[in-house]
């Protein structure tokens, strides 16, 4: 008996340090390449043409932001980014809200109708080239709302929040009615606040969506002034690999210095995302703690 | 239909709140649904949807003919096939390996680090991509220091080896944040079977095979619905960035194509009809997955 439980100890052990080593190896997978950009968007020129380095660069140098800060247009598409990102995650939460707390009334009149249209837009879609018209028929080509108002609305959204208005108890409801408040002033005054937690889930999600979105300004926006971050690194890339192309075998200066400066908008972009991520994170766990004990 | 207005009247501040989103789901999904109909048309700048005239199926007829077309499918089927059968599966052992961890900080620390490439977009990825494989970038480095190579090659620029970046990369990029699901399944699971198993001395491998595994089947059914019926669609992102003149061969797949013919040819017509040819395809596969896998549960349907 003891020999059994002494074995299984040890084929346990085994088992948990191969897994940590595993897994272990992993997270260094992911760390090495995403430090290694870090530390070259922070190299000269130099240092990166002679390349060699994974975990140190030989010289560090601030060229490459100082070159990309210096350039007006990041500014201009940071602005656009910014602007996009937090209008369109507010409309969108709020109108997914809005519908998602209608439908979540049982009682209401074409309800079925209304639910299955939704349905067939989560399998079914015209796709890209009957979108680009209806778009271009609004007038939204080139237009500021084309990043607003088609990402207004999601039926996968909708149904999250009405299954989470569906579990707020209904004696709250109706002690509200009782004293005499109408539908939109319960949605307002109580649904919203109570369901921050699911709200703050979408809105993380959708977020990130919107900051990382380049297909809309590539299929619907010709005008340079409206390019976020995301199109503009795009850019940057697709120039830099023409670039390298041609220059096979010739000056490497200009590789590098479109490298470096690629490195460093990459960077940027990136890191308003890693730096809002664990604060919203722990806000929605928490959030979900609190529903939970509110129950 | 006097009770049918009166209805509508008493409930006006609700339905206010659902209309907005008819209205939209009209506007923005089933117009655009509408205009499919040009896929049978022969459309032109100067006409409307209504004007331009009607073609049949013309453009079908091309497409059975066109070898560009058919070069994207092989390689949206050639890569989505290599996704599914190691993008699918990989996911799914992380999340185990993360669930038998006792250490919590341990944990915690590697949950974190790897949702974090799903926050990356394609196009920084891309931009990643492009550096760590150059001469002088991360790749190269390592092959050179560990002596696989002698002499640094881009290999981004090597169409032959364009199907395994791309499937590489999003496997780096996704299975992280495919483990979410998953974990949350597994915290549902009753540890009373785990205490019982112990009991009756099965090892870990065992509990996982007997215990995890089956209890997981529904929501891994459901996934895999779902990725199959997904499979033409994708890529289009990874594709717009990763592809360049070197490795086009390769890496055209269906919907850059789509983009390609409409929006820098302005073929709307024939683009529509690709579309519209996928996502009738894509249809068919998701209600095959969907028989398959409620075989497979015991004839109960997933979706």
């Amino acid at each position: 008996m003891n020999g059994k439980v002494a074995k299984e100890d040890l084929d346990s052990r085994i088992f948990d340090t191969l897994n940590i080593i595993l897994l272990a190896i992993c997270t260094v997978v992911i760390v090495v390449p995403l430090w290694n950009v870090i530390i070259s968007s922070f190299s000269s020129g130099k240092a990166l043409a002679e390349g060699g380095f994974i975990f140190w660069s030989p010289e560090f140098s601030l060229e490459n932001y100082r070159a990309v800060f210096n350039d007006s247009n990041i500014w201009q598409a940071f602005f656009i980014s910014v602007s996009k990102t937090t209008i369109g995650v507010v409309t969108h939460v709020f109108f997914c809200a809005m519908v998602g707390y209608g439908l979540s009334k049982k009682h209401i009149r074409g309800r079925k109708l209304y639910v299955a249209m939704g349905v067939i837009t989560m399998f079914f879609s015209g796709g890209m080239i009957p979108t680009y018209l209806l778009i271009k028929s609004l007038g939204l080509l080139n237009s500021f709302w084309v990043y607003i108002i088609p990402a207004l609305f999601s039926f996968y959204d909708v149904v999250i929040l009405m299954n989470f208005f569906r579990n707020v108890p209904d004696s709250l409801e109706e002690s509200a009615k009782i004293d005499g408040a109408g539908d939109w002033h319960i949605f307002l005054k109580i649904f919203i606040p109570l369901s921050m937690p699911a709200m703050a889930t979408i809105a993380l999600f959708n977020g990130v969506g919107q900051w990382n979105d380049f297909m809309t300004t590539k299929l619907y926006i010709t005008d340079q002034s409206l390019y976020p971050l995301q199109m503009m690194l795009y850019e940057i890339i697709v120039q830099s690999q023409t670039q390298s192309m041609q220059n096979v075998g010739g000056s490497a200066v200009i590789e590098t210095t479109t490298k470096g400066v690629q490195l460093a908008t990459i960077v940027i972009t990136t890191l308003p995302i890693i730096l809002i991520y664990p604060i919203l994170q722990r806000y929605f766990i928490s959030g979900m703690m609190l529903g939970a004990v509110k129950e | 239909m006097k009770e049918f207005v009166i209805d509508y009247r008493r409930q006006w501040e609700i339905q206010s709140m659902i209309i907005p989103g008819i209205i939209f789901m009209i506007i923005f999904c089933y117009i655009p649904i509408y205009g499919l109909t040009i896929a049978f048309k022969n459309y032109t700048v100067i006409d409307t949807l209504s004007s331009a005239p009607w073609v049949g199926l013309e453009n079908f007829r091309i497409i059975m003919s066109d070898k560009y077309f058919w070069d994207a499918v092989v390689n949206t089927l050639g890569i989505s096939f290599l996704k599914l059968g190691i993008g699918f599966v990989i996911p799914i052992i992380l999340a185990i390996m993360i669930y038998e961890l006792n250490s919590g900080r341990f944990k915690k620390f590697v949950q974190t680090i790897s949702y974090l490439p799903h926050f990356l977009s394609w196009i920084v990825l891309g931009g990643m991509l492009i550096t760590w494989f150059s001469t002088t970038g991360l790749f190269n480095q390592l092959l050179l220091s560990l002596g696989v190579i002698s002499q640094p090659q881009n290999i981004l620029l090597d169409a032959g080896k364009y199907w395994w970046i791309a499937v590489l990369s999003d496997i780096w990029k996704e299975a992280g944040w495919g483990t979410i699901l998953y974990l949350a399944i597994m915290s549902k699971i009753d540890p009373t079977y785990y205490e019982a198993a112990k009991i009756d001395g099965a090892s870990r491998l065992r509990q996982i095979w007997n215990i995890t595994l089956p209890n997981m089947k529904s929501i891994i059914s459901l996934n895999l619905i779902l990725t199959v019926s997904g499979l033409l669609g994708s890529n289009l992102d990874q594709t717009l960035v990763l592809m360049n003149s070197q490795n086009r061969d390769k890496a055209e797949v269906i919907n850059s194509y789509v983009y390609r013919m409409g929006m820098s040819q302005g073929d709307f017509s024939y683009a529509t009809a690709v579309g519209l040819g996928v996502s009738i395809v894509s249809v068919i596969l998701l209600v095959t997955a969907n028989k398959i896998t409620s075989k497979l549960n015991d004839n109960q349907s997933v979706l």
